[in-house]
């Protein structure tokens, strides 16, 4: 709380200040807390760095924000990349600094993040929550936008070499898609996996530090351009038979993100 | 406390608490001579409520929370209060027994009173004895305290339970609903005492459900009087916390869940119910809004942790629940606040300037 009382003044602009205090914000309690640990004062604080890095460092072009409704339950799902989940920040960062209809998106975050000091704490207060399908009802029930990487750390950890390759998706993003009539808005993310190209995983580092993956990679990302191109959005009725039809439905998704990957790709003049 | 016998008159008070002046403070089952309660056969059809007047069991009837609950079950019941959490010095005025739930004196109480209706708030605390104690008493003790009800047709049961049986975890959701596992029993076997007490309600409220049976399961209660860990730890002028990790966490006034309480046994509706605000605050928050300093103890590697855990001794939580000090775990209050109308009235800047004020 001191902490945040200190850093607010002297690094929160008045933009970013009026730009968090317009977006609607469930649920915030009288400490200025929601029940997954957001908090409007140190999102303001993140905003200010996530800002600079989304205009100048990463020189991000975002397209299709227009499929985002102002309101309204929403899961938007993309591409998960980067090692890092800098495509997480800068899909939700997009969508909070859009002009008209803005809104701050909840994202998925894994597991083991809350495990890990400052960062668990830090991440839920500017919007992360872990990526349980409770939590994620939960959210939706009270008519929050969600991002979602079905990937998980299938994508944000895979080397290099696999670069734009969809990885498996896990179904649980379209079982609460169904479940609570919720629409998705597909996204394709390109250039994040430049920014910290991995070579390998070093795996018993990884293991002997409790995280799920550890790249031999950059260590700080590189300033790689990125690209978002949000799709339309995409209604799933609740009338699948089996879990061989929620397949099917998961397929259309990847190939709507596939889609907007090319597109990414087409759209790069070059990759720096 | 002073038992409310409608044929006690004002002089009987007199003698009574010239009595407890001059008699040995330890209170055990009185040998009255009244009638004994004769095990009921049939549930009455009174149903509960305040015009039913009758008597109640209070057990934990020394602590903070049940004086509360006692305050306000007198102006339409007769209370029993029962202590049987060791002995002590003194006792306030509202036990009225001390006794072990598993000695057979204990079966005295419910047969001089017939009790229409048992609040069952005394729980062994986790710091406040050995695993095997608490287990006798809070689970072995609880059930011939069932065996009891059953036996002598106690129409209303509202047992206590904790938010610590859900466990703390990383990979908790927030919001935690009552379907969510106990997976306390399974992160941190010490608590195991507080899941079956859980599990033996929960077989007797669908086994016998003519004993109406309500589990409340509140988050972290604070407020004048109450001695529980997060208590203790926001009243000190100093309290630990671990590096990099702020939970956020829910607190509930005692008077307010003195309400609840009141609120469950009056409006009869048995199940299983979180007890816990809308509103949150982050741990180091709360200590700062109660006046702490916080202290920080290494929280990486985690057996580091729980070495200065232990080494700061009762100015500390106990070890195994150094968890609930390092990740969150939120209860949805949702069914109890719409079931019973339930609405806290103390806010948390009311609850921490309480600690701050003591400072």
């Amino acid at each position: 709380m001191r902490t945040r009382q200190f850093l607010k003044p002297r690094t929160v602009g008045r933009d970013v200040d009026q730009l968090v205090d317009a977006l609607p914000k469930h649920n915030i309690g009288s400490q200025g807390y929601d029940p997954w640990g957001l908090n409007p004062d140190t999102a303001k604080i993140t905003f200010t760095a996530v800002r600079w890095l989304y205009q100048n460092y990463f020189r991000v072009q975002a397209q299709g924000l227009e499929h985002i409704p102002g309101q309204g339950r929403l899961l938007i799902v993309g591409n998960h990349s980067g090692q890092l989940p800098l495509d997480g920040v800068m899909v939700s960062f997009a969508v909070a600094n859009k002009s008209e209809n803005a809104r701050l998106p909840r994202s998925m975050i894994e597991r083991w993040f809350p495990s890990v000091p400052f960062l668990g704490n830090w991440m839920n207060s500017v919007g992360g929550v872990i990526g349980d399908p409770k939590n994620c009802g939960k959210m939706l029930e009270r008519d929050e936008a969600i991002v979602v990487f079905p990937e998980g750390i299938r994508g944000s950890g895979k080397p290099y070499r696999l670069r734009y390759q969809l990885q498996r998706f896990g179904h649980g993003f379209m079982h609460l898609a169904m479940e609570h009539n919720t629409p998705i808005v597909p996204v394709g993310v390109v250039g994040c996996e430049e920014t910290m190209p991995s070579l390998v995983n070093i795996k018993p580092l990884a293991r002997m530090l409790g995280m799920p993956y550890f790249p031999f990679a950059p260590l700080v990302p590189l300033p790689a351009r990125v690209f978002l191109n949000f799709g339309k959005p995409m209604h799933f009725a609740n009338d699948a038979r089996n879990e061989r039809d929620v397949e099917w439905r998961v397929e259309e998704v990847k190939d709507a993100i596939r889609d907007l990957i090319d597109t990414g790709i087409a759209q790069r003049k070059s990759i720096f | 406390m002073s038992q409310s016998n409608e044929s006690d008159n004002e002089d009987s008070s007199a003698q009574k608490a010239q009595d407890k002046k001059s008699t040995p403070r330890r209170k055990t089952p009185a040998r009255r001579q009244s009638e004994p309660a004769t095990p009921k056969t049939k549930q009455s059809a009174a149903g509960i409520g305040s015009n039913a007047r009758g008597k109640v069991l209070v057990t934990g009837a020394a602590g903070a929370l049940a004086q509360h609950v006692i305050a306000l079950l007198k102006e339409n019941y007769d209370v029993v209060g029962v202590e049987f959490r060791g002995l002590q010095a003194d006792y306030p005025d509202t036990v009225d027994y001390v006794v072990d739930f598993n000695q057979w004196p204990f079966e005295d109480v419910f047969r001089e009173h017939g009790f229409m209706g048992i609040i069952h708030l005394g729980r062994i605390r986790f710091t406040q004895s050995t695993r095997n104690r608490r287990y006798s008493a809070n689970v072995v003790g609880t059930a011939r305290l069932l065996r009891l009800a059953l036996k002598y047709g106690v129409e209303k049961v509202v047992a206590l339970s904790t938010f610590h049986v859900y466990g703390a975890d990383a990979r908790n959701p927030s919001l935690i609903d009552e379907e969510y596992p106990m997976r306390a029993a399974n992160l941190m076997p010490e608590v195991v005492d507080a899941v079956e007490l859980e599990n033996l309600f929960n077989i007797h409220l669908y086994k016998n459900p003519e004993l109406n049976i309500t589990i409340l399961r509140p988050c972290n209660i604070a407020g004048p009087g109450i001695n529980n860990e997060i208590s203790r730890m926001l009243a000190q002028p100093v309290a630990p916390c671990l590096l990099g990790f702020s939970p956020l966490m829910q607190f509930l006034h005692v008077e307010d869940m003195a309400e609840a309480v009141m609120r469950s046994f009056e409006r009869n509706h048995p199940g299983v119910y979180n007890v816990a605000p809308d509103d949150y605050v982050a741990y180091q928050d709360a200590l700062q809004l109660a006046g702490c300093r916080r202290l920080f103890l290494p929280s990486i590697p985690p057996a580091l942790a729980r070495r200065s855990v232990r080494a700061l001794g009762r100015y500390a939580p106990p070890d195994y629940l150094i968890d609930f000090f390092k990740y969150a775990v939120i209860i949805d209050g949702g069914l109890f606040a719409r079931t019973f109308d339930f609405t806290p009235q103390h806010s948390l800047a009311n609850l921490l300037g309480h600690y701050r004020a003591q400072k």
